[in-house]
């Protein structure tokens, strides 16, 4: 069956919207997952969200609700177990083992379809319900509204977290809100790639899009297109070749993009500089022995 | 309070616990005027600046900025850190820190182009690789971008830490030329933390020495003497004057006399070779 007759169905389009929604708040936080070095916590937030999934499914047969549930309980707990990034990852290393332990403890219990535990770890956005639709709306909406607001603080608290607070940036207060929006992200990626392979919307876009540029519109602009060329292209994709994942596309189409960004972005990302080198500037305003 | 003064501590006090960083210290910046902080590590000069920045509160005493109590952000008091590396990879531009400097803080989303950074930026003759990302750029470039950062909001107080520390000596002069330009134009206010006086000595008006919980301030000349030191540290320091240069030795602590011991802080001495060369000399980074 062909791409148009899906896109005539119902189900596709509530899909192509879910895709496209998470991968604009994907695309959205990853320069910050990547600048503030968070990697991991994206990792172990979507584990986690394994765990919440797999318990909501069994208690409420509502994976989404659990996985919401499950990655807030985490950005909870990483805010107050690791303030510094080296603690920061060794106790997610530390709560992501044991989450996952929990996880596959609940889906033993599970007597429902069998496909419901690879839902949750490699994505199905066909299972996703009219009303998980909703909350995932939702969801979006709340990350771009943050993100749209704090943009420019979370940035400078990022990049330069001295001198911001010094500015009078609430850089810890911001922290805590972006674990929040991580969260947040990290449970609607999960609906749609699968809690394994979140890391996929989450960073490469991001990862890729620091190749081309250093202008911090343009790489925040470049991560959310090729989240959605991911996402999207590899939900087409999985219309043409149904017995395959739509994840198995994403990550692929995702990993694409990352691999030729590295390729052609020495040449895209030093264009705007002058050569510069390590050589010494002379300048109107220099000592009395310029070099 | 004293009038007009740009910064004023009255019985200054801050402690750690019971470990007393300092104590009673009083002090009037009148505008306009240079002040050295000096001290070696541990001392607490970085706190006080952030006492002055309003990140810190003082355990006792009071503190003025223009005769109001410290505030964080304040537009009128700029900020230039250390020089530390960027990742090569940061998604931001050397003019985009300097942006950071003027609505960083401010909500919304990145402005990359305004005037008014633009002409920071020509100030500080970093047009030419502002547009680089920050992270590529050599550590002389990015504190020239760092003042940048700091007086594009025109402030009327510079507090600096340590904003020469790993520069070559060429870079420090440039640095501390572009602050000295600042402050004689607009008549602003400078605030130093340096361990190294001798790059900063011919600008500064007073120094304040800070060591093991006392503190002395006054000239150069009536602070840096051996017996003044040698009272502050409790124990036997020399102050030697090799040619202009100001050269601090512990009783105690490896080093040989006038080899590495040029900094305005006595005993352990940080091996910083290049700079005896105080006229350029090798400045590999």
């Amino acid at each position: 069956m062909s791409i148009g007759f899906f896109l005539q169905q119902p189900f596709a389009q509530h899909a192509l919207l879910a895709a496209t929604l998470v991968a604009i708040t994907s695309g959205l936080i990853g320069p910050f997952v990547v600048t503030r070095g968070m990697a991991f916590a994206v990792h172990g937030t979507a584990e986690l969200a394994f765990t919440g999934a797999a318990a909501g499914l069994l208690i409420a047969n509502n994976p989404v609700a659990g996985a919401l549930i499950g990655s807030l309980v985490v950005a909870a707990l990483i805010a107050t177990l690791g303030a510094r990034q080296r603690e920061r990852d060794s106790a997610i290393g530390a709560i992501l083992a044991f989450g996952m332990g929990i996880g596959i403890l609940l889906l033993g219990y599970y007597r429902g379809f069998a496909t419901a535990a690879t839902n949750i770890l490699f994505g199905n956005i066909f299972g996703v319900s009219g009303s998980q639709l909703l909350v995932l709306v939702v969801i979006g909406a709340v990350v771009v509204a943050v993100m749209g607001t704090w943009y420019r603080p979370l940035l400078f608290a990022s990049v330069d977290p001295e001198v911001a607070a010094a500015r009078g940036v609430p850089v810890r207060g911001l922290g805590l809100v972006f674990l929040l929006v991580l969260a947040l992200t990290v449970t609607g990626a999960a609906q749609v790639v699968g809690t394994l392979l979140v890391l996929s919307l989450a960073i490469t876009p991001a990862a890729a899009a620091q190749r081309l540029s250093a202008n911090p519109r343009r790489v925040a602009a470049l991560s959310i297109l090729f989240a959605v060329i991911a996402a999207d292209g590899g939900l087409l994709a999985s219309f043409e070749a149904s017995n395959v994942k739509a994840s198995v596309f994403i990550t692929s189409i995702s990993f694409g993009i990352y691999l030729l960004a590295r390729l052609v972005g020495p040449a895209v990302r030093e264009q705007h500089h002058h050569d510069h080198g390590h050589d010494h500037h002379p300048s109107p305003t220099a000592g009395p022995h310029p070099g | 309070m004293s009038d007009g003064a740009a910064v004023t501590l009255r019985g200054a006090t801050l402690r750690f616990g019971h470990h007393a960083v300092w104590e009673n210290l009083d002090l009037d910046v009148t505008p306009g005027e240079c002040l050295a902080i000096l001290g070696p590590n541990g001392s607490g000069k970085t706190t006080l600046l952030q006492v002055l920045l309003g990140l810190l509160p003082l355990t006792a005493g009071a503190v003025s900025i223009d005769g109001h109590p410290p505030r964080r952000g304040s537009p009128a008091v700029g900020y230039v850190p250390q020089q530390h590396a960027f990742d090569r990879d940061l998604p931001v531009r050397g003019r985009d820190l300097v942006q950071f400097g003027l609505d960083g803080h401010r909500r919304g989303l990145p402005r990359t182009r305004s005037r008014q950074v633009d002409a920071a930026v020509a100030a500080v003759g970093a047009t030419a690789y502002a547009g680089a990302p920050i992270g590529q750029l050599s550590g002389g470039e990015q504190q020239r971008l760092r003042i940048a950062q700091a007086l594009v909001g025109e402030p009327r107080l510079l507090l600096c830490d340590e904003p020469l520390l790993s520069l070559d000596p060429s870079s420090q002069q440039e640095v501390v030329s572009l602050i000295n330009q600042y402050r004689q134009t607009r008549g602003a206010t400078v605030v130093f933390v340096t361990h190294e006086l001798n790059p900063v000595v011919r600008v500064v008006d007073r120094v304040l020495y800070v060591a093991s919980g006392r503190w002395a301030a006054g000239s150069t000349e009536d602070v840096m003497t051996t017996e003044t030191l040698s009272a502050l540290y409790g124990a036997h320091i020399d102050v030697i004057r090799v040619h202009d240069r100001l050269v601090v030795v512990g009783g105690e602590g490896p080093g040989g006399i006038g080899t590495h011991h040029f900094d305005a802080e006595p005993a352990d001495a940080r091996l910083d070779h290049d700079h005896h060369h105080p006229h350029g000399g090798p400045h590999r980074r």
